[in-house]
């Protein structure tokens, strides 16, 4: 299947600070009854950029992007798309806004090519939607009825019909749910593609691999609230204290010897390896440690802080765990 | 990035698209034999079902005053058929589509594009009529070709009639469409409404052969009033204000009630 366009562009530098944003929601909140579906989000999204919006499910992610494509009325705060607000005057956000929503099917009988003429003709200045069959790989499905297609080429449609309007912002969201493995990572694959013809996109997600894939930078909303934002990288990093690393030793130790070192904060064996954690220096502290024993490491590892550590000392359990 | 390219001609956002809309839509509709078979072929069927399948249908009618003598009882039913094709779109294919389109997030994601809902809604509505009329010309087509049925003595009367009927039926569609959470629920509840419906339009006991006591309160039923004014227009028996009224004020006030009821979102 070909759907990364050969002439990938790198991704585009991560929006300079000048850059206006192209999407501002600041102080959203939206209640459903006694139920705050969102109690108080604000963040801002920058022309280009992959934003990924990370929480549980009913966290709140779902709402406030509904909030932001102008479907949900906000009972408080402000959204702003390209300078528009979407709740007072929604018709020209919905020209420039290309929504992917979970579970929204089609007719059963309408066709991958007919759905993307359908709704390019909704649209003042659509994309051809035989350039978006051919980048969404879907050429050998475009008489197929979306019924008959499978959980990722009716994702990709999907995927197509938010961009058909020729978009400059896409909301995403969980569009990898229930997809295998080789089909998220093709979609994946696509996502960036789309990024890089332009798109700023919203990526609303509850995987953590597909935020560290993917987003430029994240919120991660729970229970109605911001807890943090910034780059995958930032918030794994903050997300720990210190340096993990594994190294494979060539003769067992005396486990005294790195115990007593006062960067080394703990110290565990995994099969052959041996994974030490400690302040900023215990990696440096460790070697000469070593070294002034004469003993050479055959292999030294260190572990990266993975987001899915962050995002589970942030929110307090498991990403993938489903509360509801 | 600028306003300016947020200021697309607003008269036409909403409207853009609505006739490739109802394009597809028809489109889908053809590709649904239960739509084919029951909205266009049923009436068709029935009647010649009935005509064929009991006995005594073909045979003149000795016992029954003007202007029923010397007419056959299967003449009874073609007027008959037209109220069963109003009934039968927007009672069963009606219903179940609108609540289906809710159901499945259709009608959510039109909402996320320039084109509104209510415009899906409308195509699909439209299609449906179209359906309606040609599944009721076909019955009267059939009658006329098969049986030799005369058609109506007063055609506006009829042609009015049928427009009322139409209306009365598919405001009811629409009110169960907008309140049932599924298609299958509003399929159900359009079926449970759909057999009393032809019960009262007489169905089982056509024109005159009704008795007194159900013609009366049938008269205050949509479709049993649709049914009693057919009869008067075809065979010239005068003009059918009380049932007329009724029809219009059933579609009327279904109608408003089911603009303002209707759910939008599941």
């Amino acid at each position: 299947m070909n759907i990364t366009p050969t002439t990938r562009m790198p991704s585009p530098t991560t929006s300079s600070p000048s850059t206006e944003p192209v999407v501002r929601v600041s102080g959203l909140r939206k209640t459903y009854g006694d139920k705050v579906a969102v109690a108080d989000v604000s963040f801002e999204v920058r022309p280009g950029e992959i934003l990924g919006i990370l929480g549980q499910n009913g966290a709140g992610k779902t709402t406030t992007v509904e909030a932001v494509a102008g479907l949900r009325t906000a009972d408080a705060g402000t959204v702003s798309v390209l300078g528009i607000d979407p709740q007072h005057d929604p018709a020209p956000v919905r020209e420039v806004l290309g929504v992917q929503l979970q579970e929204s099917r089609l007719p059963g009988k309408l066709r991958v090519a007919e759905a993307l003429r359908l709704y390019a003709s909704f649209y003042a200045d659509p994309r051809e939607p035989e350039d978006l069959i051919t980048l969404l790989g879907l050429q050998e499905k475009r008489d197929t009825a979306y019924d008959d297609l499978s959980g990722g080429q009716k994702q990709r449609l999907s995927i197509a019909l938010a961009l058909v309007g020729n978009p400059q912002i896409a909301i995403l969201d969980e569009l990898t749910t229930g997809l295998d493995p080789q089909a998220r990572r093709e979609t994946w694959d696509l996502i960036e593609a789309v990024r890089d013809s332009g798109v700023t996109i919203l990526l609303v997600t509850h995987f953590m691999d597909e935020a560290e894939r993917l987003c430029d930078r994240v919120i991660v909303i729970d229970d109605g609230r911001v807890l943090a934002q910034g780059t995958p990288a930032e918030l794994a990093r903050a997300g720990r204290h210190g340096v993990t690393f594994r190294m494979q030793l060539p003769q067992p130790l005396d486990a005294a010897l790195l115990a007593d070192l006062p960067s080394v904060t703990s110290m565990r064996e995994i099969g052959r390896d041996l994974e030490v954690s400690g302040g900023p220096t215990v990696l440096p502290d460790v070697i000469i440690a070593l070294h002034s024993r004469g003993i050479v490491p055959d292999e030294v590892q260190t572990i990266s802080p993975s987001l899915e550590d962050a995002f589970v000392a942030l929110v307090g359990h498991p990403s993938e765990e489903d509360p509801s | 990035m600028t306003a300016a390219t947020l200021s697309p001609p607003r008269s036409r956002t909403g409207t853009r698209g609505l006739s490739a809309l109802i394009a597809a839509e028809a489109k889908l509709f053809l590709r649904d034999p239960g739509n084919l078979f029951f909205v266009v072929f049923f009436p068709t069927v029935l009647l010649i079902g009935m005509g064929y399948a009991i006995p005594g249908m073909r045979e003149p009618i000795t016992d029954l005053p003007e202007p029923w003598l010397g007419l056959r009882a299967v003449d009874l039913f073609a007027p008959l058929m037209l109220c069963v094709a109003a009934a039968t779109g927007g009672l069963t294919t009606v219903a179940a589509y609108l609540a289906g389109y809710r159901e499945t997030g259709v009608l959510r994601r039109m909402a996320t594009t320039p084109m509104r809902p209510q415009g899906v809604l409308s195509a699909q509505i439209l299609v449906q009529l179209a359906g309606v009329a040609v599944g009721g010309a076909l019955s009267l087509l059939v009658a006329s070709l098969v049986f030799g049925t005369p058609m109506p003595q007063n055609p506006l009367l009829a042609l009015v009639v049928f427009l009322l009927a139409v209306a009365a039926m598919f405001s009811i569609g629409v009110l169960i469409g907008g309140l049932a959470p599924k298609g299958a629920t509003a399929s159900g509840i359009g079926m449970l409404i759909y057999f009393p419906m032809l019960f009262v339009a007489g169905l089982w006991t056509p024109g005159p052969l009704m008795p007194d006591a159900v013609e009366k309160v049938a008269t205050f039923t949509p479709l049993g009033a649709a049914s009693q004014a057919m009869n008067d227009a075809w065979f010239g028996l005068g003009m059918p204000w009380l049932q007329l009224a009724v029809m219009a004020v059933w579609a009327v006030v279904v109608f408003v009630i089911a603009t303002r009821t209707f759910r939008w979102e599941v």
